[in-house]
């Protein structure tokens, strides 16, 4: 009986234990840091993460951890701020899911050829300005060289060799 | 002058002056339209623009045309405005006061948790209509840059006076009782 007694008391504790595990495991792991990079503080016009003291931001950061606790996945949370605060809370583009995908592509596209023309212009730039001070360089060692030529002629010249 | 002119300098110079543009660009973006405030100080009264927003609790929708002939003191404010919540008392106190005499207060609660606003109006037992302005696109029509903000509409339908910040008494004896007297 003692020995049935003792296998139950460990049973109920194994499940005990093993119960918030399984809750865990249930729950999506999301967190805030995950989320808040992706969305916006709408007042401040910025992205959530960069929020940090606007009394806005802080009750957004409160509504997401809430839901955090509540087993909310990413994208149930990026819909229930999106029935909050409208498509305008979601900072990537094409997250608001609208029809214009050339102009979700855009927005990575345009940034990355202004970088790869800028640093283009300012490689051929430094590439020009390099040859000019080389050619700078070529001229001044050029005129000391004729400068004392004609010297040297003047000279012979006076002594009537 | 001609180092002054190598392309690096002139490159730089761009970047400087591109910077400043889009600094001046974002300035200007986020000043606030002070346009009420100066037709306002002119003796002009302008239309106060109209908007049709879902009502906070989620039944139905309200608009601003449904008030048309009735003094309405607008009222925009969040759960999470801290001034907001030393004026609700004041501004429930008027609504009981105006709205046997033609008025009534409108609020519209602005880029904001709805759990959070509903909490706010039972802990302020707030009874004045409330609607939601989900995205903030009303608070951008009437210029609208801080929380609290209230706007005093005649009957006609036009502006008759703002505050931004917190209302007080003598804000609302001064702009909203002769209106109701005149309505």
């Amino acid at each position: 009986m003692r020995r049935r007694l003792a296998a139950a008391a460990t049973a109920a504790a194994l499940l005990a234990l093993a119960l918030p595990t399984a809750v865990t495991a249930a729950c999506p792991k999301t967190t805030l840091g995950d989320i808040e990079d992706e969305v916006m503080c709408p007042v401040c016009g910025t992205p959530l993460g960069l929020a940090t003291e606007a009394p806005q931001a802080q009750r957004e950061r409160a509504y997401i951890e809430e839901l955090i606790a509540d087993c909310r996945s990413k994208e149930e949370i990026k819909t229930a701020l999106v029935a909050q605060f409208g498509d305008g809370v979601l900072a990537l583009p094409g997250d608001e899911g609208g029809e214009d995908e050339l102009a979700d592509v855009l927005v990575y596209l345009i940034p990355a050829l202004a970088l790869l023309a800028a640093a283009g212009g300012i490689a051929f730039a430094l590439a020009r300005w390099r040859r000019g001070r080389e050619n700078e360089g070529e001229e001044q060692q050029g005129v000391p060289e004729a400068a004392s030529n004609s010297r040297l002629d003047a000279d012979l010249g006076r002594y009537d060799l | 002058m001609r180092r002054l002119l190598s392309p690096v300098a002139i490159a730089v110079l761009c970047a400087g002056a591109a910077l400043v543009a889009l600094l001046a660009y974002g300035l200007a973006q986020n000043e606030a339209d002070r346009g009420i405030e100066e037709r306002l100080a002119a003796g002009e009264r302008e239309e106060a623009p109209g908007f049709e927003l879902p009502a906070l609790d989620g039944d139905g929708v309200g608009r601003l045309a449904d008030y048309r002939g009735q003094v309405v003191v607008l009222n925009f404010w969040a759960s999470w405005c801290e001034p907001c919540r030393a004026e609700s008392p004041l501004l429930d106190r008027w609504q009981r006061r105006i709205e046997q005499g033609g008025g009534t207060v409108l609020g519209i609660d602005a880029l904001d948790v709805t759990g959070d606003a509903e909490d706010f109006i039972r802990e302020y037992g707030l009874s004045y209509p409330m609607l939601k302005d989900r995205e903030g696109e009303t608070m951008a029509d009437y210029g609208v840059v801080q929380l609290p903000e209230t706007f005093v509409i005649d009957p006609r339908g036009r502006i008759a006076a703002v505050r931004r910040g917190p209302v007080d008494r003598a804000f609302m004896e001064t702009h909203v009782t002769p209106l109701l007297e005149g309505a």
